[in-house]
Protein backbone atom coordinates (compact mmCIF):
# COMPACT_ATOMS: atom_id res chain seq x y z
CA UNK A 1 0.00 0.00 0.00
CA UNK A 2 3.09 2.46 -0.05
CA UNK A 3 3.27 4.98 -2.58
CA UNK A 4 6.51 6.42 -2.95
CA UNK A 5 6.93 9.27 -4.78
CA UNK A 6 10.50 9.10 -5.48
CA UNK A 7 12.38 5.95 -6.60
CA UNK A 8 15.14 5.21 -4.02
CA UNK A 9 17.62 4.85 -6.12
CA UNK A 10 17.83 7.91 -8.14
CA UNK A 11 18.60 9.93 -5.17
CA UNK A 12 21.37 8.09 -3.85
CA UNK A 13 24.04 9.30 -6.56
CA UNK A 14 22.61 12.89 -5.97
CA UNK A 15 23.71 12.96 -2.19
CA UNK A 16 26.66 10.71 -2.25
CA UNK A 17 29.31 13.30 -2.76
CA UNK A 18 28.04 16.10 -0.04
CA UNK A 19 29.71 16.25 3.04
CA UNK A 20 28.39 14.53 5.91
CA UNK A 21 26.55 17.95 7.71
CA UNK A 22 25.43 18.64 4.46
CA UNK A 23 23.84 14.70 4.15
CA UNK A 24 22.51 15.49 7.90
CA UNK A 25 20.53 18.80 6.28
CA UNK A 26 19.89 17.20 3.38
CA UNK A 27 17.90 14.26 4.58
CA UNK A 28 15.97 16.95 7.11
CA UNK A 29 14.70 19.13 4.59
CA UNK A 30 13.31 16.13 2.50
CA UNK A 31 11.69 14.34 4.65
CA UNK A 32 11.46 10.60 3.35
CA UNK A 33 7.85 10.38 1.96
CA UNK A 34 5.34 8.93 4.25
CA UNK A 35 3.44 5.71 3.71
CA UNK A 36 -0.16 6.61 2.56
CA UNK A 37 -2.92 4.84 3.63
CA UNK A 38 -6.06 5.44 0.95
CA UNK A 39 -9.06 6.41 3.18
CA UNK A 40 -11.97 5.27 0.68
CA UNK A 41 -15.67 6.68 0.83
CA UNK A 42 -17.63 4.94 3.39
CA UNK A 43 -20.13 3.54 1.31
CA UNK A 44 -17.09 1.35 -0.58
CA UNK A 45 -16.18 -0.41 2.62
CA UNK A 46 -19.39 -2.08 2.92
CA UNK A 47 -20.13 -4.96 1.01
CA UNK A 48 -22.44 -5.78 -1.75
CA UNK A 49 -24.52 -8.12 -0.45
CA UNK A 50 -28.14 -6.09 0.89
CA UNK A 51 -28.13 -6.48 5.11
CA UNK A 52 -31.28 -8.28 5.65
CA UNK A 53 -29.74 -11.21 3.58
CA UNK A 54 -26.64 -10.61 5.76
CA UNK A 55 -28.57 -11.34 9.06
CA UNK A 56 -31.02 -14.02 7.59
CA UNK A 57 -28.35 -16.07 6.67
CA UNK A 58 -27.16 -16.83 10.12
CA UNK A 59 -30.43 -18.10 11.63
CA UNK A 60 -31.42 -20.05 8.24
CA UNK A 61 -28.21 -22.35 8.46
CA UNK A 62 -28.85 -22.95 11.91
CA UNK A 63 -32.27 -23.95 10.59
CA UNK A 64 -31.13 -26.00 8.50
CA UNK A 65 -28.24 -27.62 10.58
CA UNK A 66 -31.57 -28.41 13.48
CA UNK A 67 -34.10 -30.54 10.19
CA UNK A 68 -30.98 -32.27 9.26
CA UNK A 69 -29.79 -33.52 12.51
CA UNK A 70 -33.46 -34.61 13.34
CA UNK A 71 -33.71 -36.24 10.01
CA UNK A 72 -30.60 -38.27 10.51
CA UNK A 73 -32.12 -39.36 13.85
CA UNK A 74 -29.69 -37.75 16.32
CA UNK A 75 -32.16 -35.07 17.96
CA UNK A 76 -35.50 -37.35 18.47
CA UNK A 77 -38.67 -35.92 18.87
CA UNK A 78 -38.53 -36.19 22.89
CA UNK A 79 -35.57 -34.18 22.99
CA UNK A 80 -37.06 -31.48 20.39
CA UNK A 81 -39.21 -31.75 17.65
CA UNK A 82 -37.57 -30.70 13.91
CA UNK A 83 -38.37 -27.43 12.26
CA UNK A 84 -41.08 -28.99 10.02
CA UNK A 85 -43.11 -30.76 12.60
CA UNK A 86 -42.82 -27.07 15.00
CA UNK A 87 -44.21 -25.42 11.76
CA UNK A 88 -46.89 -28.04 11.07
CA UNK A 89 -48.10 -27.60 14.79
CA UNK A 90 -48.25 -24.24 14.89
CA UNK A 91 -50.42 -23.75 11.85
CA UNK A 92 -52.91 -26.60 13.77
CA UNK A 93 -52.35 -23.95 16.98
CA UNK A 94 -53.31 -21.18 14.35
CA UNK A 95 -56.02 -22.72 12.70
CA UNK A 96 -57.86 -24.11 15.94
CA UNK A 97 -57.54 -20.69 17.80
CA UNK A 98 -56.44 -21.64 20.67
CA UNK A 99 -52.76 -20.36 20.17
CA UNK A 100 -54.26 -16.57 19.27
CA UNK A 101 -56.38 -16.88 22.52
CA UNK A 102 -53.64 -17.85 24.46
CA UNK A 103 -51.47 -14.77 23.21
CA UNK A 104 -54.41 -12.32 23.68
CA UNK A 105 -54.31 -13.05 27.22
CA UNK A 106 -50.74 -13.01 27.76
CA UNK A 107 -50.74 -9.90 25.89
CA UNK A 108 -53.45 -8.58 28.13
CA UNK A 109 -51.34 -9.28 31.23
CA UNK A 110 -48.44 -7.76 30.46
CA UNK A 111 -50.17 -4.61 28.53
CA UNK A 112 -51.45 -4.27 32.26
CA UNK A 113 -48.37 -5.01 34.05
CA UNK A 114 -46.09 -2.96 31.58
CA UNK A 115 -48.91 0.53 32.03
CA UNK A 116 -49.34 0.49 36.05
CA UNK A 117 -45.41 -0.38 36.21
CA UNK A 118 -44.68 2.39 34.08
CA UNK A 119 -47.14 4.53 35.93
CA UNK A 120 -45.24 3.71 39.37
CA UNK A 121 -41.88 3.25 38.01
CA UNK A 122 -41.69 6.71 36.77
CA UNK A 123 -44.02 8.40 39.31
CA UNK A 124 -41.74 7.68 42.14
CA UNK A 125 -38.56 8.12 39.87
CA UNK A 126 -40.41 11.68 39.46
CA UNK A 127 -41.11 12.57 43.32
CA UNK A 128 -37.09 11.75 44.23
CA UNK A 129 -35.52 12.99 41.05
CA UNK A 130 -37.03 16.26 41.09
CA UNK A 131 -37.94 16.89 44.37
CA UNK A 132 -34.90 16.86 47.40
CA UNK A 133 -37.74 15.56 49.89
CA UNK A 134 -39.17 12.80 47.87
CA UNK A 135 -35.83 11.50 47.22
CA UNK A 136 -34.94 11.13 50.92
CA UNK A 137 -38.44 9.48 51.25
CA UNK A 138 -38.84 7.52 48.44
CA UNK A 139 -35.00 6.16 46.93
CA UNK A 140 -33.84 4.39 50.19
CA UNK A 141 -36.77 2.63 50.33
CA UNK A 142 -37.02 1.40 46.43
CA UNK A 143 -33.41 0.62 46.92
CA UNK A 144 -34.10 -1.61 49.40
CA UNK A 145 -36.83 -3.32 47.86
CA UNK A 146 -35.34 -3.50 44.44
CA UNK A 147 -33.09 -5.93 45.86
CA UNK A 148 -35.70 -8.55 46.49
CA UNK A 149 -35.87 -11.00 43.80
CA UNK A 150 -39.69 -9.77 42.21
CA UNK A 151 -40.05 -14.16 40.99
CA UNK A 152 -39.76 -14.72 44.91
CA UNK A 153 -42.43 -13.01 46.08
CA UNK A 154 -45.38 -15.11 43.93
CA UNK A 155 -46.16 -17.37 46.72
CA UNK A 156 -47.04 -14.05 48.77
CA UNK A 157 -48.85 -12.76 45.86
CA UNK A 158 -51.32 -15.43 45.15
CA UNK A 159 -52.16 -15.73 48.99
CA UNK A 160 -52.44 -11.71 48.81
CA UNK A 161 -54.43 -12.15 45.73
CA UNK A 162 -55.16 -15.34 44.72
CA UNK A 163 -54.70 -17.17 41.44
CA UNK A 164 -56.91 -15.11 39.58
CA UNK A 165 -54.95 -12.42 36.91
CA UNK A 166 -54.11 -10.01 39.81
CA UNK A 167 -50.72 -11.88 41.18
CA UNK A 168 -49.99 -12.31 37.47
CA UNK A 169 -49.95 -8.54 36.89
CA UNK A 170 -49.10 -7.26 39.80
CA UNK A 171 -45.78 -9.86 39.66
CA UNK A 172 -45.08 -7.96 35.74
CA UNK A 173 -45.93 -4.40 37.41
CA UNK A 174 -43.21 -5.27 40.09
CA UNK A 175 -40.61 -6.48 37.25
CA UNK A 176 -41.31 -3.43 35.27
CA UNK A 177 -41.51 -0.56 38.00
CA UNK A 178 -37.31 -1.27 39.41
CA UNK A 179 -35.83 -0.96 36.16
CA UNK A 180 -37.56 2.14 34.79
CA UNK A 181 -37.54 3.93 38.09
CA UNK A 182 -33.74 3.65 37.91
CA UNK A 183 -32.88 4.50 34.81
CA UNK A 184 -35.54 7.60 35.18
CA UNK A 185 -33.79 8.64 38.67
CA UNK A 186 -30.41 8.42 37.00
CA UNK A 187 -31.61 9.98 33.80
CA UNK A 188 -33.18 13.07 35.83
CA UNK A 189 -29.77 13.42 38.19
CA UNK A 190 -27.82 13.03 35.16
CA UNK A 191 -28.96 16.32 33.57
CA UNK A 192 -26.01 18.36 32.70
CA UNK A 193 -26.00 21.21 35.22
CA UNK A 194 -24.95 23.64 32.90
CA UNK A 195 -27.92 23.17 30.68
CA UNK A 196 -30.04 23.90 33.36
CA UNK A 197 -28.13 27.02 34.44
CA UNK A 198 -28.49 27.94 31.13
CA UNK A 199 -32.65 27.37 31.36
CA UNK A 200 -32.41 30.06 34.64
CA UNK A 201 -30.55 32.30 32.81
CA UNK A 202 -33.53 32.27 29.83
CA UNK A 203 -35.80 33.08 32.92
CA UNK A 204 -37.89 29.73 32.21
CA UNK A 205 -40.11 28.97 35.80
CA UNK A 206 -39.34 26.27 37.85
CA UNK A 207 -41.92 23.48 36.06
CA UNK A 208 -40.35 25.53 32.51
CA UNK A 209 -37.03 24.24 33.96
CA UNK A 210 -38.52 20.64 34.62
CA UNK A 211 -40.40 20.31 31.03
CA UNK A 212 -37.93 22.19 29.03
CA UNK A 213 -34.50 20.85 30.15
CA UNK A 214 -34.59 18.21 32.73
CA UNK A 215 -37.44 16.21 31.44
CA UNK A 216 -36.21 15.70 28.13
CA UNK A 217 -32.57 15.32 29.28
CA UNK A 218 -34.42 12.47 30.99
CA UNK A 219 -35.61 11.24 28.22
CA UNK A 220 -32.73 8.68 26.51
CA UNK A 221 -32.40 6.75 30.37
CA UNK A 222 -36.21 6.90 30.54
CA UNK A 223 -36.35 4.69 27.23
CA UNK A 224 -33.19 2.75 28.22
CA UNK A 225 -35.20 1.90 31.25
CA UNK A 226 -38.53 1.04 29.16
CA UNK A 227 -36.46 -1.60 27.19
CA UNK A 228 -34.89 -3.07 30.22
CA UNK A 229 -38.44 -3.32 31.71
CA UNK A 230 -40.08 -4.86 28.86
CA UNK A 231 -37.45 -7.70 28.59
CA UNK A 232 -38.30 -8.44 32.58
CA UNK A 233 -42.05 -7.73 31.78
CA UNK A 234 -41.59 -11.27 29.19
CA UNK A 235 -39.37 -12.95 31.91
CA UNK A 236 -42.11 -12.07 34.83
CA UNK A 237 -44.76 -13.23 32.47
CA UNK A 238 -43.34 -16.76 31.93
CA UNK A 239 -42.59 -17.09 36.11
CA UNK A 240 -46.33 -16.35 36.67
CA UNK A 241 -47.99 -18.25 33.73
CA UNK A 242 -46.15 -21.28 35.03
CA UNK A 243 -47.37 -21.42 38.23
CA UNK A 244 -50.81 -21.67 38.53
CA UNK A 245 -52.37 -20.69 35.21
CA UNK A 246 -55.28 -21.80 33.33
CA UNK A 247 -54.87 -19.92 30.08
CA UNK A 248 -52.22 -17.77 27.92
CA UNK A 249 -48.80 -18.93 26.48
CA UNK A 250 -47.60 -20.30 29.77
CA UNK A 251 -50.58 -22.57 30.36
CA UNK A 252 -49.86 -24.04 26.92
CA UNK A 253 -46.36 -24.78 27.91
CA UNK A 254 -47.35 -26.40 31.26
CA UNK A 255 -49.68 -28.36 29.38
CA UNK A 256 -47.41 -29.81 26.68
CA UNK A 257 -44.81 -30.42 29.12
CA UNK A 258 -47.04 -32.83 30.79
CA UNK A 259 -48.10 -34.35 27.47
CA UNK A 260 -43.91 -34.33 26.73
CA UNK A 261 -44.89 -32.30 23.58
CA UNK A 262 -41.58 -30.64 22.42
CA UNK A 263 -43.05 -29.28 19.34
CA UNK A 264 -45.82 -27.25 21.23
CA UNK A 265 -43.32 -26.50 23.58
CA UNK A 266 -40.91 -24.80 21.19
CA UNK A 267 -43.65 -23.21 19.16
CA UNK A 268 -44.68 -21.33 22.84
CA UNK A 269 -40.74 -20.43 22.52
CA UNK A 270 -41.07 -18.59 19.26
CA UNK A 271 -44.12 -16.87 20.04
CA UNK A 272 -42.69 -15.60 23.22
CA UNK A 273 -39.23 -14.54 21.31
CA UNK A 274 -41.54 -12.68 18.34
CA UNK A 275 -43.69 -11.01 21.13
CA UNK A 276 -40.16 -9.90 22.88
CA UNK A 277 -39.13 -8.53 18.92
CA UNK A 278 -41.78 -6.64 18.69
CA UNK A 279 -41.50 -4.90 21.74
CA UNK A 280 -38.00 -4.11 21.32
CA UNK A 281 -39.08 -2.80 17.42
CA UNK A 282 -41.47 -0.50 19.12
CA UNK A 283 -38.67 0.68 21.87
CA UNK A 284 -36.39 1.28 18.81
CA UNK A 285 -39.11 2.90 16.80
CA UNK A 286 -40.22 5.13 19.95
CA UNK A 287 -35.94 5.72 20.16
CA UNK A 288 -35.92 6.81 16.53
CA UNK A 289 -39.04 9.29 17.47
CA UNK A 290 -37.95 10.94 20.20
CA UNK A 291 -34.22 10.90 20.22
CA UNK A 292 -34.20 12.13 16.76
CA UNK A 293 -31.96 15.05 18.00
CA UNK A 294 -29.19 12.68 18.97
CA UNK A 295 -26.57 12.23 16.51
CA UNK A 296 -26.25 8.29 17.23
CA UNK A 297 -23.25 5.86 16.49
CA UNK A 298 -24.80 3.31 13.90
CA UNK A 299 -21.82 0.95 14.09
CA UNK A 300 -20.42 -0.34 10.96
CA UNK B 1 -32.59 24.87 40.90
CA UNK B 2 -33.97 28.44 42.71
CA UNK B 3 -35.43 30.59 39.62
CA UNK B 4 -37.05 33.49 40.95
CA UNK B 5 -35.10 36.32 39.94
CA UNK B 6 -34.63 38.79 43.11
CA UNK B 7 -33.72 41.78 42.21
CA UNK B 8 -30.66 42.22 44.59
CA UNK B 9 -28.62 38.49 44.11
CA UNK B 10 -28.57 38.36 48.14
CA UNK B 11 -26.24 35.76 49.29
CA UNK B 12 -28.01 32.82 50.82
CA UNK B 13 -27.20 32.99 54.34
CA UNK B 14 -28.13 37.01 54.54
CA UNK B 15 -31.66 37.96 54.88
CA UNK B 16 -33.01 39.74 51.85
CA UNK B 17 -34.07 42.47 54.45
CA UNK B 18 -30.18 43.18 55.09
CA UNK B 19 -29.32 43.70 51.67
CA UNK B 20 -32.49 45.50 49.90
CA UNK B 21 -31.33 48.63 52.14
CA UNK B 22 -28.22 49.31 50.84
CA UNK B 23 -28.38 52.46 48.95
CA UNK B 24 -31.03 53.52 47.00
CA UNK B 25 -29.37 55.57 45.45
CA UNK B 26 -27.23 53.69 43.60
CA UNK B 27 -29.62 51.18 42.51
CA UNK B 28 -31.36 54.34 40.76
CA UNK B 29 -28.26 55.12 39.04
CA UNK B 30 -26.56 52.10 37.87
CA UNK B 31 -26.78 49.38 35.89
CA UNK B 32 -24.78 47.15 37.80
CA UNK B 33 -23.66 47.73 41.91
CA UNK B 34 -21.37 45.70 43.39
CA UNK B 35 -19.38 46.10 46.62
CA UNK B 36 -17.17 43.82 48.47
CA UNK B 37 -18.18 40.99 46.69
CA UNK B 38 -16.61 37.32 47.71
CA UNK B 39 -16.40 34.41 45.78
CA UNK B 40 -14.70 31.16 47.51
CA UNK B 41 -14.22 27.94 46.20
CA UNK B 42 -13.24 25.12 48.67
CA UNK B 43 -11.89 28.30 51.32
CA UNK B 44 -9.61 29.80 47.88
CA UNK B 45 -11.17 32.87 47.19
CA UNK B 46 -11.69 33.49 43.29
CA UNK B 47 -13.02 36.90 43.86
CA UNK B 48 -12.11 38.94 46.55
CA UNK B 49 -13.69 41.70 47.79
CA UNK B 50 -14.46 43.46 44.53
CA UNK B 51 -15.66 46.52 43.90
CA UNK B 52 -17.60 47.18 40.35
CA UNK B 53 -19.92 50.02 38.77
CA UNK B 54 -21.61 49.90 35.22
CA UNK B 55 -23.48 52.28 34.41
CA UNK B 56 -27.00 52.33 32.29
CA UNK B 57 -25.81 52.14 28.90
CA UNK B 58 -22.54 51.25 29.35
CA UNK B 59 -20.59 49.25 27.54
CA UNK B 60 -17.54 47.33 29.87
CA UNK B 61 -14.86 44.89 28.77
CA UNK B 62 -13.05 42.52 31.53
CA UNK B 63 -9.94 41.16 30.56
CA UNK B 64 -8.16 38.96 32.80
CA UNK B 65 -5.47 35.56 32.35
CA UNK B 66 -7.49 32.21 32.33
CA UNK B 67 -8.59 31.21 35.36
CA UNK B 68 -8.64 34.61 37.38
CA UNK B 69 -12.16 34.72 37.63
CA UNK B 70 -13.95 36.17 34.80
CA UNK B 71 -16.85 33.39 34.19
CA UNK B 72 -17.45 32.96 38.08
CA UNK B 73 -18.02 37.53 38.27
CA UNK B 74 -20.72 37.13 35.21
CA UNK B 75 -22.49 34.01 36.75
CA UNK B 76 -22.84 36.01 39.94
CA UNK B 77 -24.19 38.77 38.23
CA UNK B 78 -26.58 36.55 36.23
CA UNK B 79 -27.74 35.89 39.85
CA UNK B 80 -27.02 31.78 38.76
CA UNK B 81 -24.49 31.65 41.96
CA UNK B 82 -25.43 32.41 45.17
CA UNK B 83 -23.12 31.42 47.79
CA UNK B 84 -20.98 34.87 47.78
CA UNK B 85 -20.66 37.53 50.31
CA UNK B 86 -21.33 41.43 49.66
CA UNK B 87 -23.63 43.26 47.57
CA UNK B 88 -24.57 42.92 44.40
CA UNK B 89 -27.61 44.66 42.83
CA UNK B 90 -28.11 44.24 38.79
CA UNK B 91 -31.25 44.66 36.53
CA UNK B 92 -34.24 42.01 36.55
CA UNK B 93 -33.59 42.07 32.67
CA UNK B 94 -30.27 40.49 32.17
CA UNK B 95 -29.14 37.70 29.09
CA UNK B 96 -26.14 35.50 29.22
CA UNK B 97 -24.07 34.08 26.30
CA UNK B 98 -22.05 31.38 28.32
CA UNK B 99 -18.45 30.26 27.59
CA UNK B 100 -20.20 27.48 26.06
CA UNK B 101 -23.25 27.89 23.94
CA UNK B 102 -25.58 26.03 26.19
CA UNK B 103 -28.03 24.80 23.59
CA UNK B 104 -30.74 22.07 24.28
CA UNK B 105 -29.37 19.52 22.51
CA UNK B 106 -33.32 18.29 22.15
CA UNK B 107 -34.93 21.75 20.85
CA UNK B 108 -34.17 22.55 17.29
CA UNK B 109 -32.70 26.29 17.29
CA UNK B 110 -34.93 28.81 16.77
CA UNK B 111 -36.72 27.16 19.73
CA UNK B 112 -33.56 27.15 21.37
CA UNK B 113 -33.82 31.30 20.71
CA UNK B 114 -37.18 31.05 22.09
CA UNK B 115 -36.68 29.23 24.98
CA UNK B 116 -38.17 31.47 28.20
CA UNK B 117 -39.02 34.14 26.07
CA UNK B 118 -42.51 35.97 27.72
CA UNK B 119 -45.88 35.34 25.67
CA UNK B 120 -45.60 33.06 23.18
CA UNK B 121 -43.80 34.50 20.81
CA UNK B 122 -43.53 33.62 17.14
CA UNK B 123 -41.00 31.71 15.01
CA UNK B 124 -40.47 34.84 12.71
CA UNK B 125 -39.28 37.02 15.93
CA UNK B 126 -36.29 34.03 16.01
CA UNK B 127 -35.86 33.88 12.38
CA UNK B 128 -35.41 37.57 12.69
CA UNK B 129 -32.63 37.08 15.30
CA UNK B 130 -30.80 34.21 13.93
CA UNK B 131 -30.63 36.48 10.51
CA UNK B 132 -28.83 39.12 12.61
CA UNK B 133 -25.98 36.58 13.40
CA UNK B 134 -26.19 35.25 10.10
CA UNK B 135 -27.97 31.56 10.71
CA UNK B 136 -31.03 32.13 9.02
CA UNK B 137 -29.79 28.83 6.86
CA UNK B 138 -30.19 27.08 10.06
CA UNK B 139 -33.42 27.47 11.78
CA UNK B 140 -34.90 24.16 11.70
CA UNK B 141 -31.22 22.57 12.45
CA UNK B 142 -30.12 19.91 15.58
CA UNK B 143 -27.99 21.96 17.44
CA UNK B 144 -25.18 18.96 17.90
CA UNK B 145 -25.30 19.20 13.88
CA UNK B 146 -23.83 23.07 14.19
CA UNK B 147 -20.66 24.14 13.93
CA UNK B 148 -18.69 25.32 16.92
CA UNK B 149 -19.22 29.27 15.40
CA UNK B 150 -22.67 28.20 14.99
CA UNK B 151 -23.33 27.13 18.31
CA UNK B 152 -21.98 30.05 19.57
CA UNK B 153 -23.66 32.41 17.20
CA UNK B 154 -26.99 30.82 18.36
CA UNK B 155 -26.54 31.42 22.05
CA UNK B 156 -25.63 34.96 20.62
CA UNK B 157 -28.92 35.01 19.25
CA UNK B 158 -30.47 33.93 22.31
CA UNK B 159 -29.26 36.56 24.63
CA UNK B 160 -29.70 39.19 21.66
CA UNK B 161 -33.67 38.55 21.47
CA UNK B 162 -33.69 39.18 25.13
CA UNK B 163 -33.53 42.98 24.62
CA UNK B 164 -32.16 42.77 28.15
CA UNK B 165 -31.01 45.85 30.36
CA UNK B 166 -27.61 44.20 31.12
CA UNK B 167 -25.91 41.62 28.99
CA UNK B 168 -23.58 39.56 30.01
CA UNK B 169 -21.07 38.27 27.36
CA UNK B 170 -18.82 35.65 28.26
CA UNK B 171 -16.18 35.08 25.38
CA UNK B 172 -18.94 35.02 22.76
CA UNK B 173 -16.61 35.29 19.47
CA UNK B 174 -13.75 32.83 20.63
CA UNK B 175 -14.74 30.72 17.92
CA UNK B 176 -15.22 32.72 14.89
CA UNK B 177 -13.59 33.00 11.82
CA UNK B 178 -11.83 36.25 11.64
CA UNK B 179 -14.57 37.84 9.10
CA UNK B 180 -17.51 36.32 11.13
CA UNK B 181 -15.85 37.61 14.40
CA UNK B 182 -15.70 40.69 13.09
CA UNK B 183 -19.38 40.66 11.82
CA UNK B 184 -20.53 39.39 15.46
CA UNK B 185 -18.49 42.32 16.74
CA UNK B 186 -20.12 44.86 14.42
CA UNK B 187 -23.75 43.54 15.67
CA UNK B 188 -23.37 43.36 19.15
CA UNK B 189 -21.97 47.29 18.95
CA UNK B 190 -25.01 48.23 16.84
CA UNK B 191 -27.44 46.44 19.18
CA UNK B 192 -25.69 47.71 21.89
CA UNK B 193 -26.34 51.47 20.29
CA UNK B 194 -29.78 50.52 19.47
CA UNK B 195 -30.97 49.40 22.59
CA UNK B 196 -29.20 51.12 24.83
CA UNK B 197 -28.47 48.29 27.66
CA UNK B 198 -25.55 47.49 29.53
CA UNK B 199 -22.99 45.60 28.29
CA UNK B 200 -20.21 43.56 30.01
CA UNK B 201 -18.12 41.58 28.01
CA UNK B 202 -15.48 39.15 28.83
CA UNK B 203 -12.72 38.98 26.34
CA UNK B 204 -9.15 37.45 25.99
CA UNK B 205 -8.74 40.04 23.10
CA UNK B 206 -7.26 43.36 23.79
CA UNK B 207 -8.32 44.78 20.28
CA UNK B 208 -11.71 43.66 20.83
CA UNK B 209 -12.07 45.73 24.31
CA UNK B 210 -10.56 48.84 22.66
CA UNK B 211 -12.87 48.64 19.63
CA UNK B 212 -16.22 47.69 21.54
CA UNK B 213 -15.86 49.40 24.88
CA UNK B 214 -16.25 52.78 27.00
CA UNK B 215 -14.04 51.49 29.79
CA UNK B 216 -11.88 48.31 30.10
CA UNK B 217 -11.65 46.34 33.17
CA UNK B 218 -8.39 43.91 33.96
CA UNK B 219 -9.38 41.56 36.83
CA UNK B 220 -6.20 39.59 38.89
CA UNK B 221 -5.93 38.67 42.28
CA UNK B 222 -9.68 38.60 42.67
CA UNK B 223 -10.45 42.57 42.23
CA UNK B 224 -10.30 44.73 39.02
CA UNK B 225 -6.72 45.38 39.21
CA UNK B 226 -7.03 48.46 36.64
CA UNK B 227 -9.86 50.42 34.66
CA UNK B 228 -8.79 52.43 31.45
CA UNK B 229 -11.37 54.69 29.44
CA UNK B 230 -11.75 54.39 26.51
CA UNK B 231 -12.84 57.96 24.72
CA UNK B 232 -12.15 56.77 21.12
CA UNK B 233 -14.88 58.38 18.54
CA UNK B 234 -17.39 55.65 17.22
CA UNK B 235 -17.52 53.82 14.87
CA UNK B 236 -13.43 53.04 15.75
CA UNK B 237 -10.47 52.93 13.31
CA UNK B 238 -7.97 50.35 14.40
CA UNK B 239 -5.54 52.59 12.52
CA UNK B 240 -5.64 55.28 14.59
CA UNK B 241 -2.47 56.18 16.76
CA UNK B 242 -4.81 56.29 19.52
CA UNK B 243 -6.54 53.36 19.21
CA UNK B 244 -2.84 51.59 19.16
CA UNK B 245 -1.76 53.27 22.05
CA UNK B 246 -4.68 52.07 24.54
CA UNK B 247 -4.17 48.71 22.72
CA UNK B 248 -0.24 48.59 23.91
CA UNK B 249 -1.34 50.05 27.44
CA UNK B 250 -3.72 47.60 27.76
CA UNK B 251 -1.32 44.69 26.69
CA UNK B 252 1.42 46.36 28.97
CA UNK B 253 -0.87 45.91 31.55
CA UNK B 254 -1.36 42.23 30.96
CA UNK B 255 2.32 42.26 30.39
CA UNK B 256 3.52 43.49 33.34
CA UNK B 257 1.08 41.65 35.34
CA UNK B 258 2.26 37.92 34.00
CA UNK B 259 5.46 39.03 34.01
CA UNK B 260 5.10 40.03 38.06
CA UNK B 261 3.37 36.69 37.99
CA UNK B 262 6.73 34.72 36.98
CA UNK B 263 9.08 36.50 39.37
N1 LIG C 1 -17.43 25.05 40.67
C1 LIG C 1 -16.12 25.30 40.93
N2 LIG C 1 -15.49 24.62 41.91
C2 LIG C 1 -14.18 24.85 42.18
N3 LIG C 1 -13.45 25.75 41.55
C3 LIG C 1 -14.02 26.49 40.57
C4 LIG C 1 -15.39 26.28 40.20
N4 LIG C 1 -15.69 27.13 39.20
C5 LIG C 1 -14.57 27.82 38.96
N5 LIG C 1 -13.57 27.44 39.77
C6 LIG C 1 -12.21 27.98 39.79
O1 LIG C 1 -12.29 29.38 39.88
C7 LIG C 1 -11.28 29.98 39.10
C8 LIG C 1 -11.91 31.00 38.17
O2 LIG C 1 -12.69 30.33 37.20
P1 LIG C 1 -13.38 31.10 36.00
O3 LIG C 1 -14.15 30.12 35.21
O4 LIG C 1 -14.13 32.25 36.56
O5 LIG C 1 -12.12 31.62 35.20
P2 LIG C 1 -12.09 32.57 33.90
O6 LIG C 1 -11.44 33.84 34.33
O7 LIG C 1 -13.41 32.64 33.29
O8 LIG C 1 -11.08 31.78 32.98
P3 LIG C 1 -11.12 31.58 31.39
O9 LIG C 1 -10.59 32.82 30.80
O10 LIG C 1 -10.19 30.44 31.17
O11 LIG C 1 -12.51 31.29 31.00
C9 LIG C 1 -10.57 28.86 38.39
O12 LIG C 1 -9.35 28.63 39.06
C10 LIG C 1 -11.48 27.69 38.51
O13 LIG C 1 -10.74 26.52 38.61
MG1 LIG D 1 -14.27 31.87 31.57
Amino acid sequence: MSISHAPPGSSEPDISDIPDGALVKATAATPSPPDLEPLLPASSRRTRIPRWLRRTTGPVLLLILWQLLSATGVLTADVLASPGRITQVAGDLIADGSLSSAMATSLTRVAAGLALGTLVGTGLALVSGLFRIGEDLVDAPVQMLRTVPFVGLIPLFIIWFGIGEAPKVAIITLGVTFPLYLNVYAGIRGVDSQLIEAGESLGLSRWGLVRHVVLPGALPGALTGLRYSLGIAWLALVFAEQVNADSGIGFLMVQARDFLRTDVIVVCLIVYAFLGLLADFIVRSLERLLLQWRPTFTGR
Amino acid sequence: MATDVHRPVSPEAVPASETSQATPSTQATQAVHVAGLTRAFDGRAVIDRLDLDVRPGEFVALLGRSGCGKSTLLRILAGLDRDIEGTVLVPRRKAVAFQAPRLMPWKKVWRNVLLGLPGKPGRAVAEQALKEVGLDHRTDAWPKTLSGGEAQRASLARALVREPDLLLLDEPFGALDALTRIKAQRLVGELWQRRGCAVLLVTHDVEEAVLLADRVLVMDDGVIAHEQRIDLDRPRDITDPRFAELRAGLLERLGVDTAAEAA
